[in-house]
């Protein structure tokens, strides 16, 4: 007859406890059963602003129903439970009663809602679980604004939470500074500034009265006599209290001021009886963050399975985070109060980046550390500090920017085996050898094996480093190949395609290849054979290693439909081509949108429309715009020197001309350009991965820039160049890039991480430093004198329009593409698994 | 004998395109069938209905092997499915039906009775 353990409470550390006792020799001996008071079962509570984001319960959730099943484990979700009587060991739910052997509480913690009047009315909500989440996404319809009482780490996130609701986010903190226990005053003075530049108001030394109803918003809330704050919505997130209610209710010792006290062992004064998580309270303190829960329930489990010298003892709170996109890091003695400790400051008020490290009294080591707006010491000064490691001489270098000669970081071969990499599953970098001399050579494999930075994910970066450098010392080659099906890098292939003279895909696979090819290798040798033959994407040969994109000649949506982008060069059109557009977009019931390129989407085109549509346009001048292929897009240009009074020069004839010149060539990722007529820089051609900037002289030329998901500004690469000369440094800038770079590697990334940076680029381009000017000059012209607009050519060739069939052997169309008005246009109709059935069907 | 009469026509072998996939209607709805002249198959049926993505465009994947397994990825989100049975590689327990499919006398034929899984079952997934 085996026991019963239950485990109240489904959060992550009550998760993490049953993920560590599973597959133990103890846990042979038990029946588990678990119950959690919410729905849903237990899910990452660190990252649930992304909830906004797009994530789904499924997204965050940290292990699926069926691990529940194969782990055996009863799992009861949505019970709640109402009572423990410790003398017959049997807990009461409010579905029935289940004796227990041992019993472990893990129920977490609640929000603090301070007992201000008119708390309890509604639009007052807090911020915990995903249930809260749906409260403040519903209560946030319609309305524009809304607060957050706590500046804390949590009111912070939530801040950024209603900030990702689309509407106005204050914060209201009853401390002089955001964050009071990870932050100094001028730490959270940064944060605080950092914070406003991006919309968030704060509010500090505010203590709330009373809230009434307001004017011109749902709640006002009183701070003093004629000092308010009105607002639709507000979310209490000033504080945790453990979730000790039931443990009170059974007659467990509690603390002074709340939490399950426990011993180092996880027990309460109840030897049947366990508490872990945020609820326990250790050596007076409680632990609001989930790396200690983790380590209380890894004890707990330890000690379950009777290795006596399992013990909690305390955890390091240091913490790094980026709330509201702003890096923060508070490492150890934070608030400098050991005896005799000082402090390193630097503060950089221009940029809102501000350092602070605690060092001994003898200066020889860390012992805290404050960072604000750049967390990129806070491994470094982490490991310091947990390894007490011996200070450099200058001890400042740590913090300071990076000067010439001294590199500051700590090398992943310097720290010591016991380190600790990731605190959540208390990882060591000795785990991680022992991982890799186990037969783990990859950076997944060592996470999927140890489990390291799969809590918070804040050592992601250090733990790459110590895999990678771990490999390099044991002569393991990291691996660069493009695909499974090719033991090669773009770059090599491009040198092969060259060399070899190779014109098709199967006569490369042939040669220096395995298999079939793939989605990755495909279209990236597509790219490759273009760029040096410049064939049509249509010839039988290339047809397959084509993205939906490319084959269909526009961009596919969500519904299987697509859209169209018409080069309009420059952004120059006239109004009688704009009519066109206008028309052809009514005519085919098309939602229309002006692109940040200066050019017109039309969007919602079947694939039986598509060559009618472009039919049409083809004939009103119009070719394509490539806005669905990896080569150029659009040059964006101001109106220069022909209507404005700055202008110095022609920038809309000079994009006009570049875009011409570089339509259609094939390149390893798109392609952006932008012609400024002045310094003003009205066209943000640094933003682009070719920029011009028109000067009395002539041109200064940028290069890669990009906006897109990290935006760099583009790197000054020559100036006061002639026409002929610029159209020279782009030629060389452009095809040296298509032939050396990496799948999707954008100029930005490609030069970052080529040897020798912009200074080597400019060697080779202006310098002429590898002889190479004439050939890629060369290269250049093929593809500029090979260039047809491929629509063009495609509605020339039945045989490429047998392609745009939705049916090869019917005319209808999909039934799934269904739409619904929206603000006088179109747009999809989302659909049930049912209605689509029904479509189907019918 | 009975299964050899629900072989239906669904189009011309001169509608497939080599190593690529097309779309054709049926009682069923829409099929993709993928042609890969240089295996002994030559040609795959699949429900063109992408459950992941949900939206009919299967047939306009990139055709590609894994691990040596004939292999569409989706044009919208890139999970793969096996041209073999529909499974979805990525996806544990997420399958489209397949479909038996032959050339005969330069004509495409397919047998919906006997898909692997019912594809009404794989729209709902």
């Amino acid at each position: 007859m085996s026991k019963q353990l239950i485990v109240i409470g489904n959060g992550m550390v009550g998760h993490h406890f049953l993920e560590q006792f599973a597959g133990t020799p103890a846990a042979a001996q038990y029946q588990v059963m678990v119950f959690g008071e919410e729905a849903l079962c237990a899910y990452d509570r660190v990252h649930l602003s992304e909830y906004f984001d797009g994530s789904t319960h499924e997204d965050l959730s940290l292990a699926p129903l069926t691990w529940y099943q194969e782990q055996g484990i009863d799992l009861h979700l949505g019970e709640c439970v109402t009572g423990i009587d410790r003398d017959k060991q049997v807990v009461s739910t409010d579905q029935g009663d289940y004796p227990y052997d041992a019993l472990v509480l893990a129920t977490g913690s609640y929000p603090f809602v301070p007992p201000i009047p008119g708390h309890e009315q509604e639009h007052c909500l807090v911020y915990r679980t995903l249930d809260d989440l749906d409260a403040i996404r519903s209560s946030a319809q319609g309305v524009k604004k809304g607060v957050v009482v706590g500046g804390g780490l949590l009111g912070l996130e939530a801040a950024n939470a209603i900030k990702q609701l689309g509407i106005e986010a204050h914060v209201v903190e009853f401390a002089p500074r955001l964050m009071p226990v990870q932050l100094d005053d001028e730490g959270g003075q940064v944060l605080k500034d950092k914070i406003e530049e991006i919309g968030v108001q704060v509010h500090t030394e505010k203590a709330t009265s009373a809230i009434v109803p307001g004017q011109e918003h749902r709640l006002r809330m009183e701070f003093g006599e004629e000092d308010f704050l009105e607002t639709d919505l507000i979310v209490f997130s000033a504080g945790i209290r453990p979730q000790d209610a039931l443990a009170r209710s059974c007659d467990l010792e509690i603390g002074d001021r709340g939490g399950i006290m426990v011993n180092n062992h996880c027990g309460t004064s109840d030897p049947a009886i366990f508490a872990i998580g945020e609820c326990a309270l250790w050596n007076q303190q409680i632990f609001g963050l989930v790396a200690p829960g983790y380590t209380m329930a890894k004890t707990l489990s330890s000690h379950l399975n009777g290795d006596t010298e399992a013990a909690f003892t305390g955890a390091d709170m240091s913490t790094k985070l980026k709330l509201l996109g702003v890096d923060v890091g508070s490492i150890g003695d934070a608030h400098c109060k050991t005896p005799g400790a000082r402090t390193v400051r630097f503060l950089d008020e221009s940029n809102g980046t501000y350092q602070k490290m605690v060092i001994s009294q003898d200066r020889k080591k860390v012992l805290g550390a404050v960072l604000v707006g750049d967390n990129s010491r806070y491994d470094t000064l982490l490991q310091y500090m947990l390894n007490g490691i011996d200070l450099p001489e200058n001890p400042q270098s740590l913090i300071l920017p990076a000067g010439d000669g001294e590199a500051p970081t700590l090398g992943a071969d310097a720290l010591p085996a016991t380190a600790t990499i990731c605190s959540c599953h208390n990882v060591t970098k000795g785990d991680i050898c022992c991982s890799i001399d186990a037969g783990a050579l990859d950076l997944g494999s060592v996470k999927a094996d140890t489990k390291a930075s799969s809590g918070c994910g804040g050592c992601t970066a250090l733990l790459k480093n110590v895999v990678e450098s771990e490999l390099e010392s044991r002569g393991v080659e990291v691996n660069k190949d493009i695909c499974e099906h090719f033991p090669h890098t773009r770059q090599e292939l491009v040198h092969l395609v060259q060399v070899g003279k190779i014109r098709t895909f199967k006569e490369l696979l042939e040669k220096h290849g395995k298999g079939r090819g793939c989605e990755i290798c495909k279209p990236a040798i597509g790219s490759i054979l273009a760029s040096f033959w410049n064939e049509h994407v249509h010839e039988p040969d290339h047809v397959p290693l084509q993205d939906t994109n490319d084959t269909f000649m526009a961009n596919m949506q969500k519904n299987g439909t697509y859209s169209i982008v018409p080069r309009i060069a420059g952004g120059e059109i006239t109004p009688e081509k704009l009519i066109v557009l206008g028309e052809v977009g009514k005519r085919y019931g098309l939602y229309t949108k002006i692109t940040g390129g200066q050019r017109v989407d039309l969007f919602g085109a079947t694939l039986n429309q598509l060559p009618l549509i472009w039919d049409e346009l083809l004939q009103a001048g119009f070719e394509t715009g490539h806005a669905y292929a990896k080569s150029l897009r659009t040059v964006k240009s101001c109106v220069g020197s022909t209507w404005c009074r700055y202008g110095v020069q022609d920038s809309v004839g000079m994009a006009i001309f570049l875009e011409n010149r570089y339509k259609g060539l094939r390149s390893p990722h798109k392609l952006k350009m932008g012609v400024s007529g002045c310094t003003r820089e009205c066209a943000e051609a640094q933003s682009k991965d070719v920029g011009v900037i028109a000067t009395e002289n002539g041109w200064n030329m940028y290069v890669s820039g990009n906006g897109g998901m990290r935006p760099r500004h583009a790197d000054l690469f020559a100036t006061d160049l002639d026409d002929q000369t610029l159209v020279k440094y782009i030629d060389r800038y452009l095809m040296f890039y298509v032939r050396t770079a990496d799948r999707l590697q954008r100029t930005s990334v490609w030069l970052e991480n080529l040897e020798g940076g912009l200074d080597y680029v400019k060697d080779v381009v202006i310098n002429d430093s590898l002889g190479l000017g004439e050939e890629l000059e060369a290269q250049m012209a093929h593809v500029v004198d090979t260039y047809q607009c491929e629509w063009q050519s495609a509605l020339a060739d039945p045989d490429k329009l047998r392609r745009f069939r939705e049916f090869v052997n019917d005319q209808r169309d999909d039934p799934l593409q269904q739409w619904v008005p929206e603000r006088g246009q179109k747009r999809p109709r989302e659909m049930t698994a049912k209605e689509k059935l029904i479509a189907v069907a019918s | 004998m009975s299964k050899q009469t629900q072989w239906i026509t669904v189009c011309n072998q001169q509608d497939l395109v080599a190593d690529t996939g097309i779309a054709v209607w049926t009682e069923d709805g829409p099929v993709a069938l993928f042609y890969l002249p240089d295996t002994e198959q030559q040609i795959f049926a699949l429900s063109h209905y992408d459950p992941l993505g949900g939206a009919n465009v299967l047939a306009r994947g990139i055709v590609g092997d894994i691990a040596g397994e004939p292999v569409v990825a989706s044009p919208l989100y890139k999970q793969h499915f096996s041209l073999l049975d529909g499974r979805c590689l990525e996806e544990d327990g997420v399958t489209v039906a397949s479909y038996p499919v032959r050339l005969k006398d330069g004509l495409v034929e397919l047998n919906l009775s006997q898909s692997q899984s019912q594809s009404q079952q794989t729209a709902v997934a």
